[in-house]
């Protein structure tokens, strides 16, 4: 248990997925720009990630290992998540619509966003047991949210801030990530 | 469009990383030196050519309602190709740039290239195109990487070309270093198009087009 909550705590502040990984920088800079949107986001996300990195090392440790086709782990992988994704559309928009609203315009941008694929491979390669392998993405999808969340509220802020015209927009929003950054360096030392 | 153009679009005017801000991840990730920007710059080139030529050739076979995920196959057929052929021939970029090797698969200038030119272009057009998005990236990673590998360790493809007094500064090579030289790199490319922008506004022959063109759009 205790071994859980470190992984935990080190995805999640330590090796940031985005401020220290650069891992799904592609939706943080693209749906951080309302609060709101930020947070379906970042619970779309934790939901997927979880689940395709369950399933992806099950494949790996009973299908691709025992057969010995390892070197095929990229295009099983981006295929069990393209394919995990489409079935999650389908199943909540048949059984939660209300969460299929919320949620729904995000699924089909996870497919692309390498955090999900990242975390995957990084499972196999540090190689977790299953318990491992569920905290490390839990505690990394955890920690994308809490990236974009923070983000995003600074964002909503910069709206009005008075910025130099050529810095608005993407480069003062990287700017800021650089200074997000920072501040997450201060949690190295933390176990 | 020429051949030539095809080629040279990639380059500048539409820099995947610089004007389409397009792959971010790897741009942010691997430039801590530019031996590791250049060996990502080539692989990733290597992907997009080969990825480009197939899908290209193959655009009249693919039915158009599973066309995504038949790229994303073709895509990591060749990356994984890339993966291998790196592993033999030189493990210690292999091993520098890790993770995000695999990560090519998901990397959106690729898929975004079979989509918007491969699917529409003949094999040699594709060929030229990602010929020219791959040296336009690689060029874009070395520019990042060349700025945090000078000023944060002081050197140059691992050569020193920063004199012995000069204090490197750390953070750059950290990844804060990553977000704020690429915001800087953005910054300044906003300010040029500024500039240039204010200057045509000046040119006396456009605002004499322009006083031409406002009384005809006012009937």
């Amino acid at each position: 248990m205790r071994e859980m909550i470190i992984i935990i705590i080190s995805a999640v502040l330590i090796n940031n997925i985005v401020l220290s990984q650069f891992l799904g920088i592609c939706p943080f800079l693209g749906v951080s720009k309302k609060l709101s949107s930020a947070i379906g986001m970042g619970v779309a996300v934790i939901f997927v990630l979880t689940l395709s990195s369950l399933l992806t090392w099950l494949v790996q440790v009973f299908i691709l290992d025992k057969l010995g086709i390892g070197y095929l782990q990229t295009i099983a992988f981006i295929l069990i998540i393209a394919a995990l994704v489409q079935f999650v559309e389908m199943v909540m928009k048949k059984n939660t619509p209300d969460l299929y609203k919320a949620l729904g315009i995000y699924l089909p941008l996870i497919t692309t966003n390498c955090a999900v694929l990242g975390v995957a491979i990084i499972n196999i390669q540090k190689s977790y047991t299953v318990m491992q392998t569920l905290a490390n993405s839990f505690g990394n999808g955890v920690g994308f949210t809490l990236a974009l969340i923070l983000f995003a509220g600074i964002r909503e802020r910069l709206e009005e801030a008075d910025i130099p015209e050529s810095l608005d927009g993407l480069p003062i929003a990287l700017i800021t990530a650089a200074l997000m950054s920072i501040s997450f360096l201060g949690f190295t030392g933390l176990l | 469009m020429s051949l030539f153009q095809e080629f040279s679009k990639g380059i500048v005017r539409e820099n995947p990383l610089f004007r389409l801000v397009l792959g971010t991840c790897p741009s942010l990730a691997i430039t801590t030196s530019v031996s590791n920007a250049l060996g990502m710059g080539v692989a990733f080139t290597g992907v997009l050519i080969a990825s480009n030529m197939v899908i290209s050739a193959l655009r009249k076979v693919i039915p158009d309602s599973i066309r995504i995920p038949s790229y994303i196959v073709i895509i990591a057929a060749f990356v994984s190709v890339v993966d291998m052929l790196l592993h033999a021939f030189s493990p210690a970029v292999y091993e520098s740039l890790g993770i995000f090797i695999p990560l090519i698969v998901v990397n959106c200038i690729i898929l975004g290239r079979a989509e918007a030119f491969a699917n529409k272009n003949g094999v040699i057009p594709s060929f030229m195109d990602g010929l020219g998005m791959g040296i336009g990236y690689t060029l874009a990673l070395t520019i990042i990487a060349t700025i945090r590998e000078v000023i944060g360790v002081g050197t140059f493809l691992g050569y020193p070309v920063m004199s012995a007094s000069a204090q490197s500064a750390l953070i750059m090579v950290l990844p804060p270093g990553a977000f704020l030289t690429l915001g800087g790199i953005l910054g300044v490319i906003n300010l040029l198009e500024n500039r240039k922008k204010m200057k045509k506004n000046r040119n006396p022959q456009l605002s004499m087009k322009e006083q031409v063109a406002q009384p005809l759009s006012s009937n």
